[in-house]
């Protein structure tokens, strides 16, 4: 985490410290939420073919009705608010891409743990990939 | 955001007003729609399958600032660019969803005899 933060674009009056455990709630709460919202969509089975069965009332009904969807969205929500929060003492040169690359890896790991996906070395390749695409640009 | 005067935790309902600033209004509108393609996702593929699918995204970005804002765009970020679309390439290449079920076998054992 440090080495994220040695970068320039962290202002000298806030404390890396601080900073670190700001990108940490984002990404924390990010995943969380991520996790639950994926397992209730997974709970609830191919939202096309809902639609297609009941219409797009019905599918809307089935998710609003799930209270595993409202505890992803929840957590969701908490993410937003720490990256307003975030943002409005970092710049979003270090924010954005270190949440969004390291929301990838976190989600990576709860995914294979919590969700029991197959994160082949396919899968990790390309959170990597796409982790170390998002951070590179921010240097 | 950066707009806005330093907001503390002293004064969280600083951060409920900041909520209905009409340029935040707008990206919320924006997120609405991208949520509501982001969950039909997730409902018929792996969330390891459509997060860095999603991540092309960020190539859009990139292309649009520099074709219609006519941005200038760092040979980093043009390398940031090529690895994301790898990325999402080589994720694309693999299945987008982990089957449990027992039927997923015969499933997959039907498809191992198609493609014979």
């Amino acid at each position: 985490m440090t080495i994220y933060l040695s970068v320039p674009p962290l202002p000298p009056d806030v404390n890396p410290w601080i900073a670190a455990a700001m990108i940490a709630s984002v990404v924390l709460t990010s995943t969380a939420g991520e996790v639950l919202t994926a397992a209730a969509m997974k709970s609830i089975g191919d939202l096309d073919l809902i639609r297609a069965r009941s219409g797009l009332r019905g599918a809307i009904r089935t998710v609003l009705t799930c209270p595993l969807f409202f505890a992803g969205v929840f957590f969701l929500a908490l993410a937003f608010f720490a990256l307003l929060f975030a943002l409005n003492h970092l710049s979003l040169s270090l924010v954005g891409p270190a949440a969004a690359s390291l929301t990838l890896v976190t989600n990576a790991i709860a995914g294979k743990i919590f969700l029991k996906e197959n994160v082949d070395r396919r899968r990790w390749a390309a959170a990597l990939l796409v982790c170390a695409g998002v951070y590179l640009p921010a240097h | 955001m950066a707009a806005m005067p330093p907001i503390t935790l002293a004064h969280p309902g600083a951060l409920v007003a900041a909520v209905f600033t009409p340029w935040i209004v707008l990206g919320i509108a924006l997120l609405l729609g991208f949520f509501a393609s982001y969950l039909t996702a997730l409902s018929w593929a792996d969330l390891t399958f459509v997060l860095p699918a999603t991540a092309i995204g960020y190539v859009f970005i990139a292309l649009l600032s520099r074709f219609w804002l006519h941005e200038v765009i760092s040979l980093e970020r043009w390398a940031g660019i090529a690895l994301i679309t790898v990325g999402v390439g080589v994720v694309s290449q693999g299945p987008s969803r982990t089957e449990h079920a027992v039927r997923s076998e015969e499933e997959s054992a039907v498809q191992e005899v198609n493609t014979r």
